[in-house]
């Protein structure tokens, strides 16, 4: 479990002042996968480097696992009203995994040397010692790299191989800076398909940072959503997905979803986006309760309204289906009206994206224009 | 070859046995002042990396102090550094002639420049490796020895041979204080006395010895980039049938 408690961050540099942290409070619960988003600058780094006192938060409150809470007033962290020693501070980071974006293992030493680098010096002897890497090499399928050095290692691997030095002294909680912003699509999949499978075996809680709604959608369970210091939205993976309370939710929901495509095709005015009079562009939601049932075929048959279809998109997030259609709402000005309640009676969530003069008199629900 | 020197060079063949001891001086000043530059310069250097602004241990006063003195010493020209430091050498090794003499002046000629360049050479260490380092709970000596040294291993070598290059150059000036070695061999010997095999022979010697450090240096640097010298093998052991 981690727990932080309004954390302020404030880097004091030459051309001023920049507020990296605002009064972030989140709580991961102990074997999940907690994804924190944002841009680049909007202080995810940070935050996740003040987790294990890489950087000290100016004030605030944080909790790892089952230790004592640590203060941190005036930028220094204490323990129970006592500053904490280097000791103190080097024991809570061995407790907390960590990995890059640019992997950051050391050139010099061999795979082997790499992963046994926070295993040496804490008076385990050298069988044991090889005895853990091997292991560790067998848990990130690299047995046969262990006398290679990093630079003769693609991409994944080099990223395989810190992850298995992360884990070397079996830390409770691994953090992960935008660990697959530097692969390709390949590496990136088997490195998350990693994190998931070390989080389901090990019951590792890993917190991850990215700015890729992909990477969250496809292992975090929970995750925040920060923008210049601020979490602005903050849940489970599939209610961002399904309903994103934000501006900012919204535009990293539509860079991972093909039905994102459509607010791109409306700003170019594209032929196919573009309504005529009396139409209506519609996006619809489908969540858990109404995957599955034939509703917008009885919406037609039982109002007359007719649906063209653009696109169509279907995912499972956490096991649970969630569909979107894009679509223009086409036939009488009360068979559309009639075929919105339907679907909204029925659980579809409705938001109009461009309305050829049907809507005006009309209440309008989660109306959303884009762009 | 005694035969073709004795032709070839009449006057070096003549005073062969000055020619070896001076050899030899400039070799004992080489490697005494170079054993004490090394460590000196590498504790400083090792210092201003660790303490400047960002640095792992920073500590703006040291660091200052340090890259003052650094500064100062580069910009005094060795041989009036030489004579300037003669109460001091006479204070500390209680003479200020002879090879025994010309040990701190050279040592204070070589360590700002070694300073500066191991300096450098640590700034190459990627910063994201200490910051891995330091989340896998390493403190400043682990930082420092697994890290900054380790890494920077091939860059160090580089510096070194460069320092060790010039410390060559030092020793040559130290004839002024009567240490000998092969510089005031030439002078006296050569120049002085009218004698051109001895300068050129001198040179010929200066340049062998540049090739070989130069040579040795960068096979060892480049035998050291991305990896270790020596391998020690890991590969799951078999079972024999």
């Amino acid at each position: 479990m981690i727990e932080v408690k309004h954390l302020n961050k404030t880097f004091h540099l030459k051309s001023g002042d920049v507020t990296a942290l605002r009064d972030v409070s989140f709580r991961v619960e102990k074997g999940s996968i907690y994804g924190i988003i944002g841009y680049s600058g909007a202080g995810k780094s940070t935050l996740v480097r003040c987790l294990n006192l890489l950087e000290y938060a100016d004030s605030g409150e944080l909790r790892i696992g089952d230790d004592r809470e640590i203060v941190l007033q005036q930028g220094r962290p204490a323990i129970g009203g006592r500053k904490m020693t280097a000791r103190q501070e080097n024991a809570l980071r061995r407790g907390i995994g960590m990995i890059f974006q640019h992997f950051n293992l050391l050139d010099r030493l061999t795979v082997f040397d790499n992963i046994a680098y926070p295993l040496k010096h804490t008076g385990k002897n050298r069988i044991r010692i090889r005895q853990r890497v091997m292991e560790l090499l067998e848990l990130v399928g690299l047995t046969d790299k262990a006398d290679v050095f990093p630079s003769q290692l693609s991409g994944g691997q080099k990223q395989r191989v810190a992850i298995a030095r992360a884990l070397a002294g079996n830390p409770p909680i691994l953090l992960s800076d935008e660990a697959t912003s530097a692969l390709d699509p390949e590496a990136t999949e088997s490195i998350l398909t990693l994190l998931k499978e070390l989080n389901r075996k090990l019951g590792i809680t890993v917190v991850l940072i990215t700015h890729e709604m992909a990477v969250v959608k496809r292992i975090a369970d929970r995750v925040a959503v920060m923008e210049e210091g601020r979490i602005v939205e903050e849940g489970s993976v599939y209610d961002l997905f399904s309903n994103p309370g934000t501006e900012i939710s919204r535009r990293f929901v539509a860079s991972s979803s093909l039905l994102g495509k459509i607010d791109r095709m409306i700003r170019d005015n594209a032929d196919l986006a573009n309504v005529r009079e009396g139409e209506l562009l519609v996006r619809l939601t489908f969540e858990k309760e109404c995957v599955g049932q034939h509703v917008l075929t009885s919406a037609a048959k039982e109002t007359g309204v007719d649906l063209n279809l653009l696109l169509a998109d279907a995912e499972y997030l956490q096991g649970s289906p969630l569909g979107g259609i894009v679509g223009i709402l086409s036939g009488t000005p009360e068979s559309i009206e009639k075929g919105i309640d339907y679907l909204r009676n029925h659980h579809v969530r409705t938001e109009v994206l461009q309305d050829g003069g049907v809507h005006q008199n009309r209440r309008t629900e989660s109306l959303h224009v884009p762009g | 070859m005694e035969e073709f020197i004795r032709t070839a060079a009449p006057n070096l063949y003549t005073y062969r046995d000055k020619f070896w001891k001076s050899f030899g001086a400039t070799f004992e000043m080489f490697w005494k002042a170079g054993g004490i530059v090394f460590l000196v310069g590498m504790f400083f250097g090792v210092l201003l990396v660790v303490t400047r602004k960002g640095g792992i241990r920073q500590n703006l006063v040291v660091y200052q102090l340090v890259n003052t003195v650094v500064n100062l010493f580069r910009s005094i020209p060795f041989i009036i550094l030489l004579i300037f430091l003669i109460p001091l050498t006479r204070a500390v090794v209680g003479t200020a002639i002879n090879v025994k003499g010309a040990i701190l002046p050279l040592v204070f000629g070589a360590v700002p420049f070694y300073t500066r360049q191991v300096e450098v050479a640590l700034s190459g260490v990627d910063a994201g490796k200490i910051e891995a380092a330091r989340s896998m709970g390493s403190g400043t000596a682990g930082l420092i020895f697994r890290v900054y040294l380790r890494e920077a291993v091939p860059d160090l070598i580089r510096v070194t041979t460069v320092t060790a290059i010039s410390l060559i150059g030092l020793t040559t000036m130290a004839g002024a204080v009567g240490a000998g070695g092969i510089g005031s061999f030439a002078i006296n010997y050569g120049q002085n006395q009218n004698h051109p095999d001895i300068v050129n022979a001198c040179v010929i010697v200066l340049l062998l010895l540049t090739f070989l450090l130069q040579g040795s240096g960068n096979l060892l640097a480049r035998r050291t980039h991305n990896r270790k010298l020596f391998v020690r093998i890991h590969r799951k052991q078999e079972k024999s049938i």
